[in-house]
């Protein structure tokens, strides 16, 4: 079985980010860049069935700028066979993001996809589940457990009122949530290994695709900001403060 | 035109998601139409139909859609969609699960997650676990839109003298299907809709010591919380969790013990009216953001804490 998993450049997760001063987006100049963690995930859930002997190769696919193919060398270097760079300069949103990763898979044939359940910059939520409307096939999101089992997968998905359990005709998108697994670190020779492997090359435009976005960033700014308030004592003072200063209790 | 809510409900009554949804969504235009799609639903329609601001509800009823399957929800709200300015939903899971797919079948580039709404087409919403504020148009010819419902406030559940209209069913793609849930049954109020809410973090240790938060928890009338670090260890299950990937909360006070304030959690919590945090370490980041801080062992701290509000006959209000 054949496994697709697209992961996402973003700003690592440990950066503070900074709204620009003419508020047209967030500061990305000499910003560390990372994979995005929940795409982490999915990787290494990739690794994790071809390990099983579940999977029998792994596709790496990223989109955006020249910069993705680190992130792919990250993905080759933990385990991933092979990768796709869809290059394109310029911002993609989640609905040509699905349609990019429709064309490829047209052409891949995966039997199960794997994403992130969101990524950390835009917060959108929405790849996955597009795409697997676009494609017609069955979508496992927010997936705290995954099993495959013959022509199904059955899944756990994190929601509201705890986990539920839904069962999935392949091929399947999945979406993962954080309680999936641990991704691994790359060991040095794998990272080294990883240099050889091949990275594919299209474009939107070879693919197929209009990536023209549909929403206008009319302007980002700063959040309120919140004012660091008083250190009490003892609890006696902070019952006294929330009753009667904050009135809450 | 007019807009559609799709209901987050459970068969009988809609979520208080709903409630706020509804309000964000009658900011948008015209008529407020519902969508209850369901299974032996017809009571969530009449719940909906109540709704303050409400003309119309659309209720389908048919096994296929019993367990809101995204595969069979999806394509119905699409089929539904076309003649409506907007589509909105709350951004609860299952909004976030369906409403993506529907936008994907409608050729419409979604917006997610919005705290605000400043024009039919232009909506604000966190980007970066909301430490950044992004205000967008869209071009798009219908709205599809999720809302976060803490920052709008619930529209009234009676009021409303909505018609409510039966509409087809949906086919089952045959794709997938619903196995069970896992849910663990609590006293304690709902976490989006409490009025206060009381957290722990990998500070509380252990899962039995979860049980010190309860008490507290019970003295107040509180819903109980915890950080992605104390989910992950397992001291308590996932639906506990607040956080830019969790639950979204705003209650009038929050309580954060043992949490050390990660951007990740912050971005769950940080628009509650009042915060308090107990931590015993004074550098800890969630101090900056908190109303009241004390630095105190918790294990100390919270069953003074239970007998302190006791003993001063402090009651769930």
């Amino acid at each position: 079985m054949k496994v697709l998993v697209a992961c996402k450049r973003v700003i690592d997760y440990n950066v503070k980010v900074r709204v620009k001063a003419d508020q047209s987006g967030v500061d990305l100049q000499n910003v560390k860049m990372s994979m995005n963690p929940f795409d982490e995930i999915a990787v290494e859930q990739a690794i994790r069935l071809k390990e099983a002997g579940t999977a029998t190769e792994i596709v790496a696919v990223s989109l955006g700028a020249e910069a993705c193919q680190e992130t792919l060398r990250t993905a080759l270097a933990m385990g991933a066979d092979r990768a796709i760079h869809v290059h394109h300069d310029g911002g993609l949103e989640p609905l040509a993001v699905a349609k990019l990763l429709k064309a490829v898979i047209g052409a891949e044939q995966p039997s199960l996809v794997l994403l992130g359940k969101q990524a950390i910059d835009d917060d959108c939520n929405q790849t996955g589940q597009m795409l697997a409307g676009l494609l017609g096939w069955p979508q496992g999101t927010f997936v705290s457990r995954l099993k495959v089992e013959g022509a199904k997968v059955a899944a756990g998905r994190e929601v509201d009122g705890g986990i539920e359990n839904v069962e999935l005709k392949l091929p399947a998108v999945m979406t993962v949530d954080l309680r999936l697994n641990e991704p691994r670190y790359a060991s040095l020779p794998n990272i080294m290994k990883a240099r050889k492997k091949p990275i594919d090359k299209k474009t939107p435009a070879e693919l197929g695709v209009d990536p023209a976005p549909r929403l206008r960033t009319v302007k980002v700014a700063e959040p309120p900001k919140r004012q660091a308030g008083v250190k009490v004592d003892s609890v006696a003072t902070l019952v006294t403060k929330l009753k009667e200063e904050a009135g809450v209790i | 035109m007019a807009v559609l809510l799709v209901a987050d409900h459970a068969n009988d009554a809609v979520q208080a998601a709903t409630l706020h949804a509804a309000s964000a969504a009658r900011q948008m235009g015209g008529e407020l139409h519902v969508l209850v799609a369901g299974h032996n639903c017809a009571g969530a329609a009449k719940a909906a139909a109540a709704i303050e601001g409400v003309a119309k509800v659309l209720h389908a009823d048919d096994a296929t859609l019993g367990h809101n399957l995204a595969e069979n929800v999806a394509p119905l709200i699409a089929r539904v969609a076309k003649g409506y300015s907007h589509v909105v939903a709350a951004a609860t899971t299952f909004g976030k699960n369906v409403m993506p797919r529907a936008a994907a079948l409608l050729d419409v580039q979604q917006v997610s997650d919005i705290i605000g709404v400043e024009g039919p087409d232009t909506f604000v919403r966190p980007i970066y676990a909301g430490n950044a504020l992004a205000t967008v148009q869209s071009s798009d010819s219908i709205k599809l839109v999720t809302v976060r419902t803490t920052t709008f406030p619930a529209g009234a559940a009676t009021g409303g003298g909505g018609t409510v209209e039966t509409i087809p069913g949906q086919a089952d793609a045959g794709v997938s299907s619903f196995v069970g849930v896992e849910t663990q049954r609590t006293e304690r109020p709902e976490l989006t809709s409490a009025r206060i809410v009381i957290s722990g973090g990998r500070g509380m240790q252990s899962s039995d010591n979860f049980k010190l938060l309860f008490d507290v928890a019970d003295v107040l009338g509180a819903a109980v919380g915890a950080s992605r670090a104390a989910v992950d260890s397992g001291f308590v299950p996932n639906d506990y969790q607040v956080g830019q990937t969790g639950k979204v909360v705003a209650p009038e006070l929050y309580v954060a013990v043992g949490i050390s304030g990660a951007i990740q959690h912050l971005a769950g919590m940080k628009d509650s009216k009042v915060i308090a945090a107990i931590n015993k370490d004074e550098e800890a980041p969630i101090f900056q953001v908190a109303d009241y801080g004390l630095v105190a062992d918790l294990f100390k701290a919270l069953p003074e804490l239970a007998q302190e509000l006791k003993s001063r006959g402090i009651k769930p209000r």
